[in-house]
């Protein structure tokens, strides 16, 4: 029962990870407003004994930084690839035009 | 490097397929939790960026003794490493700090130098793009600039008083964070290499491209 609990919350972070971008569609839309704090609050509270409905959610926040990361990556790639073919085409172009020239 | 590319390609594509497994099965820090998760691809992220402003550095000087049209090539490839790789950590950072330190942005030391190199390798870029003939021996003296602030970068936090935790972080992690963070960095470092040999050959066509349109020409 144990391991399976564990195999579950493992799958569940693996999922935050990889599949960011479509989860972070989601979770944007599900995720409850934060409630208003309290005006003139004279005692400092821990941040873990806040009430649930001031507590920030962290899957979001990793969610986000994910995609950003999945996408930084895969967008530079694509624009090498991009910028790459390109120059292969001018350069097949220049060859074409220099016999002749 | 050529007969290397696709192996490395596969291997690289491999272990970052592998790595949110290897996150997910770290186990989680006690104080902050899900969100110190970041931590495996927000550190790696300047790990690059150092490593290409690094890169951006040494080919540059050595552009600048001896004129070296390919080290100018590593030059910008560095500089674009530095520039695409600092502003993953510029995002990944503060979407971390949201939820660790309530803030999404400080201005303490650490944090402001690292916009700072970031912007600096964003100048070098423009200044590329725009500066016209003869700019890039005026990028590759910006490019060594930005590096030299590294250092500065790197140990600010054991210097002055900060926010943002000190250099003893990643040599005191956990074995079972250790595994999985070095397998991150060593992910993010074999695409580096595999990206350096992709930009540095667009930049060698680039320069073939021109030598061919002016025997065109002429």
């Amino acid at each position: 029962m144990k391991r399976v609990r564990s195999a579950w919350r493992v799958l569940l972070v693996w999922l935050l990870i990889a599949a960011g971008p479509a989860w972070s569609l989601a979770a944007g839309a599900q995720q409850p407003r934060p409630q208003p704090t309290k005006p003139a609050q004279d005692e400092f509270v821990p941040i873990d004994q806040l009430p649930p409905g001031e507590q920030l959610p962290a899957a979001p926040l990793l969610i986000a930084a994910y995609s950003v990361a999945w996408l930084a990556v895969a967008g530079y790639l694509f624009s090498i690839w991009r910028r790459l073919d390109r120059v292969d085409r001018d350069i097949a172009e220049a060859g074409r035009r220099l016999p002749r020239a | 490097m050529q007969r290397l590319f696709l192996p490395l390609t596969v291997v690289v594509a491999a272990m970052f397929a592998y790595a949110p497994l290897m996150i997910a099965n770290a186990p989680f820090e006690s104080t902050m939790l899900l969100v110190q998760k970041i931590f495996y691809f927000h550190v790696p992220s300047w790990f690059v960026m150092f490593s290409g402003a690094f890169l951006c550095a040494g080919a540059s000087a050595v552009y600048l003794a001896k004129g070296s049209r390919d080290a100018d090539h590593y030059a910008v490839t560095g500089a674009e490493l530095a520039v695409v790789f600092g502003l993953m950590g510029l995002i990944t950072g503060p979407l971390w700090a949201r939820k660790a330190w309530g803030v999404w942005w400080e201005w303490d030391v650490k944090l402001t130098l690292a916009l700072i190199v970031w912007l600096t390798f964003v100048a070098y870029l423009l200044l590329r793009r725009y500066g016209g003939p003869g700019s890039e021996k005026l990028a590759a003296g910006v490019g060594i600039f930005g590096a030299a602030n590294i250092p500065f970068v790197y140990y600010s936090v054991n210097w002055w008083r900060t926010i943002h935790p000190k250099t003893t972080v990643v040599p005191t992690l956990g074995p079972g964070m250790r595994g999985a963070f070095w397998f991150c960095v060593l992910a993010f470092m074999l695409l580096m290499v595999l990206i350096v040999a992709a930009r540095v050959r667009l930049e060698r066509q680039r320069a073939l491209v021109d030598e061919l349109f002016l025997e065109l020409e002429d």
